[in-house]
């Protein structure tokens, strides 16, 4: 096993303890909701989608542990302004950084946004964390997709 | 905060239970984890396995092994007879009157399914009434919800108080001309309460209503007698009782299996067998369709022989001293909660942080080579009594050390120093 610290990077810490944009955004057109059902971790996620495909703004609320909690924050703060097309980018190339020991790469103007998630990537060596930090990224693509089923991880 | 030991120190001279010759029994226990030396606190999950046990397997598979019931030859008729002479190591173990009282089934959950499937579905109507408790395990929920959904029948809850012991008051006006079985847990896998079965039993008998106990982490901390509790049905699991997994035990008051109809069809468990319609032994083989797990029964009599080897109070009073001492060890560590206090509890305590999440704890203790459990341990309703999504566990066995405890309390400190 790797160094806890690795897992528990002070920003995941502070994330976990501080979150952003937990908070149930009124003009919010989209939410969908996301359960682990073996953890008992819980997230709905609200996303304000304008015609043209941007994601105007990007919160929400739930209950979880450090991690599950920390991602949906940070997520919500990288995905506010983007396209769904890059929405979907990131998503990807975070879900296989959790999941793969691959090194995903992402296109150039979204580099800094991934650089940023890469504190994220200590959950690949603790395979039972995994779904706490995919989590929220798996709900907020049924948000973006229109889902009306309620998203399981596991 | 204190970190430190406030220990008592052992009496010198007791006629004293000695764990470190049981754990010398437990291979598992000398091994590492994540390169510390391994704590576990997670047998209200699943117990460790003495190699008595795993000596007893091995030598099944490596000199004794057949299918049972069916070869004229020798290995045959040797492992019938292991296999059945465990049929009467678990009678004696719980009580029963007789070996034909014993089912064996995969675990806890399939004898509960078996006596939904098979007395539920044949002696309930619609509109009938299964009681059970608040802090049941999923197991003794969900198979009267199946049944529910296939004939009508309706489940009642019994509740329990902010201590986690079952109110009889409300458990009582329950009870109705409509109430068919009552299905409740002799001790809870997450509060550690145990309930009071013989009262439970009485006040259902008194309506002529019969009662199926949840024995699953009863069996294991405290003798239990089904004759004395007066149950008329007894559900439990071999892997929390130090042997084997897949094997599991329904008892049965005879009058009331020889009525009920089989579980599963299969081979084994018929008399003759014919297009033209089929007979079926008597129990408790018509509800061992199949070749049953075999060595892993066996296995289990070498647990039970080693369980009461040791003997069942003595390892009573050391899980109850091992309570007391983590009880108080825990209550150190400020925004600590124990969920649970009843008067009589096993040693299983379920406890959150007002820092930390369950899993994150769990995550932490794991890199300290203590091993918890962490999450709604399959009773998810209880859950929502408690008002918490989940609870961190850590349940003793005979095997644990006070040293245990202090290694639990001292890694929880180090998730407090990273979380709060």
């Amino acid at each position: 096993m790797s160094d806890l610290r690795d897992l528990y990077q002070e920003v995941i810490l502070d994330h976990g303890k501080r979150p952003r944009n937990f908070r149930h955004p009124a003009d919010a057109n989209r939410e969908a909701k996301g359960d682990n059902p073996l953890c008992g971790d819980k997230v709905t996620i609200y996303l304000k989608l304008s015609d043209k495909g941007l994601i105007e703004d990007l919160a929400f609320e739930g209950r979880g542990c450090a991690i599950s909690t920390a991602s949906a924050s940070m997520m919500t703060e990288i995905l506010k302004g983007k396209t769904e097309a890059e929405a979907e980018a990131l998503f990807g190339a975070f879900h296989r950084m959790c999941t793969t020991d691959d090194e995903p790469t992402v296109s150039a103007t979204l580099q800094d946004d991934f650089d940023r998630l890469q504190v994220m990537s200590g959950v690949r060596h603790y395979p039972m964390r995994v779904k706490c930090a995919t989590l929220a990224w798996h709900t907020m693509k049924a948000a973006l997709e229109g889902a009306d089923q309620p998203v399981q991880t596991e | 905060m204190n970190v430190q030991s406030n220990r008592k120190a052992e009496p010198l001279l007791r006629n004293a239970y000695d764990v470190a010759a049981v754990r010398r029994d437990f291979p598992i226990l000398s091994t590492k984890v994540n390169g510390k030396p391994l704590v576990f606190l997670d047998s209200g999950a699943s117990a460790q396995k003495p190699r008595q046990v795993i000596d007893t397997v091995r030598e099944v598979y490596e000199k004794g092994y057949a299918n049972i019931h069916r070869g004229v030859y020798y290995l045959s008729q040797h492992a019938t007879e292991r296999f059945e002479a465990v049929r009467g190591t678990v009678a004696r173990f719980i009580g029963a009157g007789s070996p034909d009282e014993i089912v064996f089934t995969r675990n806890a959950t399939e004898a509960v399914n078996l006596v939904a499937q098979s007395y539920g579905r044949t002696f309930f109507k619609e509109g009938d009434e299964v009681v059970v408790s608040e802090m049941e395990h999923h197991a003794n929920i969900v198979p009267w919800q199946i049944l529910a959904t296939q004939i009508g029948i309706k489940v009642k809850v019994a509740p329990i108080d902010d201590y986690g012991e079952l109110i009889l008051e409300a458990y009582e006006k329950l009870l109705g001309p409509r109430t068919r079985l009552v299905a409740i847990t002799h001790c809870s896998n997450v509060l550690g309460t145990v309930t009071p079965a013989a009262e439970i039993v009485r006040l259902a008998h008194a309506k002529e209503i019969p009662v199926l106990l949840d024995g699953a982490q009863a069996v294991v901390h405290a003798k239990v007698d089904v004759r004395a509790l007066d149950a008329d049905f007894y559900v439990f699991t071999g892997h929390k009782l130090y042997g084997p997994s897949g094997t599991g035990v329904l008892y049965g008051k005879k009058a009331i299996l020889k009525k009920m109809p089989p579980y599963q069809g299969g081979g084994d468990m018929i008399g003759h067998v014919s297009f033209a319609g089929t007979t079926f032994r008597e129990p408790p083989y018509r509800f061992e369709a199949g070749t049953p797990a075999i060595a892993e029964v066996i296995g289990l009599g070498a647990a039970i022989d080693y369980v009461e080897g040791i003997g069942r109070e003595r390892i009573g009073e050391w899980e109850h001293e091992l309570r007391d001492y983590a009880t108080a060890r825990l209550s150190e560590i400020p925004g600590l909660t124990i969920y649970g206090k009843a008067r009589n509890k096993a040693a299983i305590l379920s406890f959150s942080l007002d820092c930390a999440h369950p899993h994150d704890i769990g995550t932490i203790l794991d890199a300290d080579g203590i091993a918890i459990r962490a999450g709604h341990h399959c009773a998810e309703p209880l859950m929502d009594r408690l008002g918490v999504p989940a609870t961190a566990r850590a349940s003793f066995a005979m095997y644990n050390t006070m040293d245990d405890a202090d290694a639990l309390v001292a890694s929880l400190v180090k998730v407090r120093e990273m979380f709060a």
